[in-house]
């Protein structure tokens, strides 16, 4: 049972917000010696370690050219790509943010959107001026937290449900590298990822139903703060371009 | 025959190269103790070659990461001011470029599923073209490797150091967090090594109603949930739940598909991330980012999402893995 420390210095570590790799490394040094293993068999558990799971850090080999490319304009260009759909309303537009979202991820271009990169400073202000359009400019606090909090959780759920699909991120690495050296099984790393496909499939259905259902929620909130819900604009002439 | 530990070498150049580069930047404060960390970690990457073969010992490695550890632990590493790119170079390069712009970014993935899937199949004489089991790495790797030529090629950036320099930029940002993924791989095999999984394994036995598949697929999936949300990452807790239950009782004594009961456990555990504060990178700082008055705003919206998509994979991995 003694073992089980380890676990909870990890616990105990990160509930403390202590930096996670140093939480890492202390709580394996301790769980080493609460297993009865000698110095230097430790020192050997991280090396050997280190070594068998090299494959999980493969992913820098692709930063040189997303750092290129991103200095020549590659957020700008997905930006004035997304910027096209700016006649939705908010939970349309999230939905549709989503999808563009899981299925970037699932291509293996998870790392080049994000919190800070899109949401921020793209998606939040096109939902807030959806919903702009729709309540009127006096939106009350607890509609913009709201219209926030979901503008984050397409993005997060997106990414999440998305990027395992695509063979290379961390994850897949780390079940294939954990498992064949453990066990010595011989998994297939693409094959694992195909199996994330119907996971996929659910979190685009579940979360996109409640995006979906984030307009009348909204509907609501606007009715209760005593808003007149204005009717939907009508349909962008030049959709078609 | 193409191998993987290629590709780990050029891993570990440009680990050195970015060392190098740190350790020339004078507007990095913190550039010696920056450079000695990128510089063994690239040493590492290639030491570990031999460590793998056993031809040298491994406790050199391990020596190596814990300094590594150390270094993080004392503050040593720090971030130069490589401009990140202006707002006229990317409208002018949108402006120039447009949708052209994806095609590297594209190029990987499409070289990663040839290589899985095509070349994989491709013997030399008696040997397969790619290293076995590692046919996705080396995808990987030829795709980079490709995709820089295409880039270069199509954008003509003035260096031809360019994509280094901004490889080096985005991997000052990512920091230590580049390494966290190998160490918690590195931890959840000490644990296994401690025995960890087996007492957690003997602790659910314990829960688990006898030879119950559904109820070994519940406590996998939920225990997944559980320690993802304590631990704020389901890296973490894979090693541990797949050492007590995943692999002995899933795998070993139903006779699951290995494949599907990993990859479908994995998002069980990412369903706990959507729930935890202590994934502060996916949960706090969104709402930081939007400056929310209720830090937990986006776990609140995102909890009711999680729930039915947890019950989902434990619905998905019954059906699908056995």
């Amino acid at each position: 049972m003694l073992v089980l420390i380890g676990v909870l210095l990890v616990v105990i570590g990160f509930a403390l917000r202590l930096n996670p790799l140093v939480v890492v490394t202390v709580a394996g040094i301790i769980t080493g010696f609460l297993g009865k293993l000698s110095p230097v068999e430790i020192l050997n558990a991280f090396g050997n370690g280190f070594a068998t799971s090299r494959s999980v850090t493969l992913f820098i080999l692709v930063l040189p050219v997303i750092g290129l490319i991103e200095r020549f304009g590659l957020q700008e260009q997905g930006r004035r790509l997304i910027s096209r759909l700016a006649a939705l309303t908010t939970g349309r537009l999230l939905l549709l943010y989503q999808l563009i979202r899981q299925v970037s991820s699932a291509l293996g271009l998870a790392t080049i959107n994000g919190p800070a990169a899109l949401v921020r400073p793209l998606i939040y202000p096109m939902a807030e001026g959806a919903a702009e359009r729709r309540f009127g400019r006096a939106l009350p606090e607890a509609m913009r937290e709201k219209v926030k909090a979901y503008s984050a959780s397409a993005d997060t759920v997106g990414q999440f449900f998305g990027e395992d699909i695509f063979v290379a991120i961390g994850s897949i690495l780390l079940i294939t590298g954990f498992v064949d050296t453990t066990y010595h099984l011989k998994l297939d790393a693409l094959n694992v990822a195909l199996w994330a496909i119907p996971t996929a499939i659910c979190a685009y259905a579940i979360h996109g139903t409640r995006l979906f259902l984030l307009d009348r929620r909204l509907d609501r909130m606007a009715k209760e703060a005593g808003l007149i819900t204005r009717p939907p604009e009508p349909e962008a002439q030049e959709a078609g371009r | 025959m193409i191998k993987v530990e290629w590709f780990y070498w050029l891993c570990g150049a440009i680990f050195i190269a970015v060392a190098a580069l740190t350790f020339a930047d004078a507007t990095n404060a913190r550039r010696h103790g920056s450079g000695a960390f990128w510089g063994l970690l690239g040493g590492a990457f290639i030491y570990s070659t031999f460590v793998v073969h056993k031809t040298a010992p491994a406790w050199v490695l391990g020596l190596a990461v814990i300094v590594m550890a150390l270094l993080v632990a004392t503050g040593q590493l720090g971030r130069g001011e490589t401009p990140g790119p202006t707002r006229a170079e990317q409208e002018g390069g949108a402006d120039r470029f447009g949708n052209r712009l994806f095609v590297p970014a594209l190029t990987i993935p499409v070289v990663v599923i040839i290589f899985a899937v095509g070349l994989a199949k491709i013997h030399v004489g008696d040997e397969p073209l790619l290293e076995k089991s590692s046919e996705t790495l080396i995808g990987l790797g030829v795709a980079s490797i490709l995709a820089v030529v295409i880039a270069f090629v199509m954008l003509r950036p003035k260096s031809p150091l360019a994509p280094l320099q901004e490889g080096r930029r985005l991997l000052e940002a990512i920091g230590w967090a580049a390494v966290l993924p190998q160490m918690l791989a590195t931890l959840g095999q000490l644990f296994v090594a401690a025995g960890v999984g087996d007492q957690v394994g003997r602790i659910t036995k314990n829960v688990l109603p006898d030879n119950s598949l559904i109820g070994s697929v519940l406590v996998y999936c939920v225990g997944m949930a559980l320690f993802t949300i304590i631990m704020g990452n389901a890296f973490g807790a894979f090693p541990i739940m797949t050492a007590a239950i995943g692999y002995p009782v899933l795998v070993q004594h139903f006779g699951g598909n290995a494949a599907a009961v990993f990859a479908i456990g994995m998002l069980a555990g990412f369903c706990g991330t959507l729930c935890t504060p202590m994934a502060a990178n996916f949960n706090i700082v969104p709402a930081a980012l939007l400056e929310m008055k209720d830090k937990y705003g986006p776990i609140k919206a995102q909890i009711p999402t999680a729930i039915p998509l947890l019950a989902c994979n434990v619905a998905l991995m019954y059906f699908l893995a056995f």
